[in-house]
């Protein structure tokens, strides 16, 4: 009896045993990043460093715990398991390596932006503007209106032609269209921006810059990304709902209308969503094409027009004698920027868990 | 066709196949709007080129900066743009494949749709405002490394001296490249993952094997294409980005290895961008030929990645 209990207390669980605890990972990791705070702090104390780095000891730790988690896994749990930790700690160094640019560029954007995020920079032009106050409305203006009518020039045209490379395309046309919507997605935005200038100059004169050919060029940028996107949606519509409309004896155009197209609504916003938000912040071809300006202007079809982007190139790239309101200018319209592409994905979201069918994943 | 040649005879009661108005004219739409964006292709094409003619047939003196023909002003651009952009997905891929496998695969399903949407926030993130960080953040906060570099590893022709005081290096302009193509790259490939056949998944874990083996035998067969795909999109956006290299380079008319001097290959891009404004007569078709040159390089890159996804097609499982 008595050894029976003896055995009972030294035996290890056959579930668990030559496993690390379920936490362990997650405490490694604080450890190791504790580890060269530490070590930074010291240096910063013995004079070695001048001022504390965190990112450099977040980085540091997180390569120490990828050293730490192998190692102990090889002993512990064996080979195999060792693999795979270290791949796991590889992923996860790789998605906080990523983060720590990208934190720091909100934070930048954020921090230096608020600081003329005021009711000027909204309701005032450039317009005679040479140091402090102004503000980007024209700029605001001009990046919705171009890009509105890119949108809308883009979709149609993107939408179809997917539906055509997914329903109705075979043979050589098809072939080539997606050859050469692949060749298109990677035309550069500068180059697409030099062929709006040329067809417009071509028909009213090299010195003609106008809102719509801005909108011209960011559509050429535009509808390979839509193609794209909604080719790859409209592929994964399980065929079987295909057939038993097909069975029904709905038309063909009616099923795409009626059945495919709901089905994949949500991906397909999504994908328009992110084509916009792909070339609402193009700057090269609006710069070649509609110009720069200071004064508001409504008119797509006359008359150089500012954009947002644009305005944030020149209030950097042109300072006055004075740099900081331009710059606080150019991290402002920054920040505007951003925060209009976070709401059309915010919308995006929301009008895709609305409208999205439930389907089995 | 033979069907056309018989008369119907009345034995024959088939029914006719019925062509709706609403499929004829639906099919003619799509077929329309497809074969719109051939023509768009080949009129950017035939723009350029006629455009380009007057320079590629200019007299030495007539193309800017004093080159003696335009392929003398376009070499040290092309180079640029092709070792800046090999440098950028050198850095993003290993990166962009850890993240995306992250959020599909190892990151708790409850925070994964958050950091799916943090990170397709950031491929909207405007190339403009990389430029801005690139040159007033990272620039000034990675010098210092570039000296130590500099100091140290010397000897190795990648990090020859002088050290760039200012920091806007090539390496800069790369690491900003790929933190720029890193979130589009991710998206794709995160899409992909997440196709991935999930009884295939639960299979290979069923069968005893490690996540890692799992990943390996089922997802990465079959996203093999898709990651081909990411990887083009990257390095599609890492050619021709603008902006954000004419903003953080320090550019010169050189070729050379070193990544953290002051005298850094230019992009054709960010060439075009800084001169077009200023250009005239030869001077802007110069530009616009190499625009050519960009245009016909990502021509290439984009026919010989489509080549190997076509190759792999069997694989691709979007049927």
């Amino acid at each position: 009896m008595s050894v029976a209990v003896r055995n009972t207390s030294t035996r290890t669980n056959t579930l668990t045993a030559g496993k690390l605890p379920k936490g362990a990972p997650w405490g490694l990791l604080i450890v190791s990043w504790a580890i060269f705070v530490v070590i930074f702090l010291l240096l910063e104390a013995s004079g070695t460093t001048s001022d504390f780095n965190i990112v450099g000891a977040l980085f540091f730790g997180t390569i120490l715990f990828d050293i730490l988690i192998v190692v102990i896994s090889m002993v512990v749990e064996g080979g195999r398991k060792a693999k795979d930790r270290l791949v796991t700690s590889l992923v996860a160094t790789a998605f906080i390596v990523t983060l720590l640019p990208l934190i720091s560029l909100i934070y930048t954007v954020l921090s230096r932006g608020l600081a003329r995020f005021d009711s000027a920079y909204f309701s005032q032009s450039m317009r005679n503007v040479i140091g402090d106050g102004g503000g980007a409305l024209h700029a605001i203006v001009g990046t919705l209106e171009i890009t509105a009518i890119a949108t809308l020039i883009s979709v149609p045209i993107g939408l179809l032609t997917s539906i055509y490379l997914v329903e109705y395309g075979r043979g050589r046309l098809a072939r080539s269209i997606t050859f050469f919507v692949d060749v298109m997605t990677g035309i550069p935005s500068i180059v697409a921006g030099l062929f709006a200038f040329a067809l417009f100059s071509l028909l009213l004169g090299p010195a003609y810059r106008a809102g719509i050919v801005g909108s011209i060029a960011l559509s050429v940028l535009m509808i390979p990304v839509v193609v794209r996107s909604s080719e790859e949606i409209l592929k994964i519509v399980p065929n079987e709902l295909r057939e038993a409309s097909f069975a029904l004896g709905v038309p063909k155009w009616l099923t795409i209308v009626k059945v495919i197209l709901p089905t994949s609504i949500a991906g397909l916003t999504t994908g328009v969503m992110l084509a916009i938000s792909r070339v609402i912040g193009e700057t090269a071809p609006l710069l070649i094409t509609t110009g720069f300006t200071t004064s508001m202007n409504y008119d797509l079809l006359m008359d150089r027009m500012m954009t947002l982007p644009v305005f944030v190139y020149t209030q950097y790239a042109n300072q006055g004698p004075n740099a900081t309101p331009f710059v606080e200018r150019a991290w402002t319209g920054a920040l505007v920027l951003i925060l209009i592409v976070m709401a059309l994905n915010l919308l995006a979201r929301l009008i895709g868990r609305f409208f999205a069918p439930k389907l089995s994943r | 066709m033979t069907a056309t040649a018989e008369r119907p005879s009345k034995a024959d009661t088939r029914p006719k196949s019925v062509v709706r108005l609403g499929d004829r004219v639906f099919s003619t739409a799509t077929v329309l709007s497809g074969s719109l964006i051939l023509v768009v292709l080949v009129a950017v094409a035939l723009f350029l080129i006629v455009q380009s003619i007057p320079a590629l047939t200019a007299k030495p003196g007539e193309i800017p900066q004093g080159a003696k023909s335009f392929w003398d002003y376009v070499g040290p651009l092309v180079f640029g743009t092709i070792w800046a952009a090999l440098l950028a997905l050198i850095i993003a891929t290993p990166l962009a494949l850890g993240i995306a496998l992250f959020i599909s695969h190892y990151a708790p399903r409850r925070i994964s749709q958050l950091l799916g949407y943090i990170i397709d926030l950031l491929a909207a993130v405007p190339s403009v405002v990389f430029g801005l960080w690139g040159v007033l953040v990272l620039a000034p906060f990675i010098q210092p490394f570039y000296s130590t570099l500099v100091d140290k590893l010397g000897w190795i022709p990648l990090f020859a001296g002088p050290v760039s005081g200012t920091g806007k290096t090539i390496l800069t302009a790369s690491i900003v490249l790929a933190v720029m193509i890193l979130p589009i790259m991710t998206a794709v490939m995160r899409e992909i993952f997440l196709q991935a056949p999930r009884l295939h998944e639960e299979a290979a874990l069923a069968l005893g094997a490690t996540r890692f083996e799992m990943i390996q035998m089922a997802v990465l067969p079959f996203a093999r294409s898709g990651m081909v795909s990411a990887i083009m999109l990257g390095l599609g956006r890492a050619l021709g980005e603008t902006l954000a290299i004419a903003i953080v380079l320090s550019p010169a008319a050189v070729v050379n290895l070193h990544l953290l001097t002051s005298q850094n290959p230019n992009t054709i891009a960010a060439n075009i961008a800084l001169q077009f404004n200023e250009a005239q007569g030869v001077g802007l078709n110069t530009l616009i030929a190499s625009g050519l040159i960009l245009f016909v390089i990502t021509l290439l890159v984009n026919m010989a990645a489509r080549f190997v996804v076509n190759r792999r097609k069997d694989f691709s499982g979007a049927n």
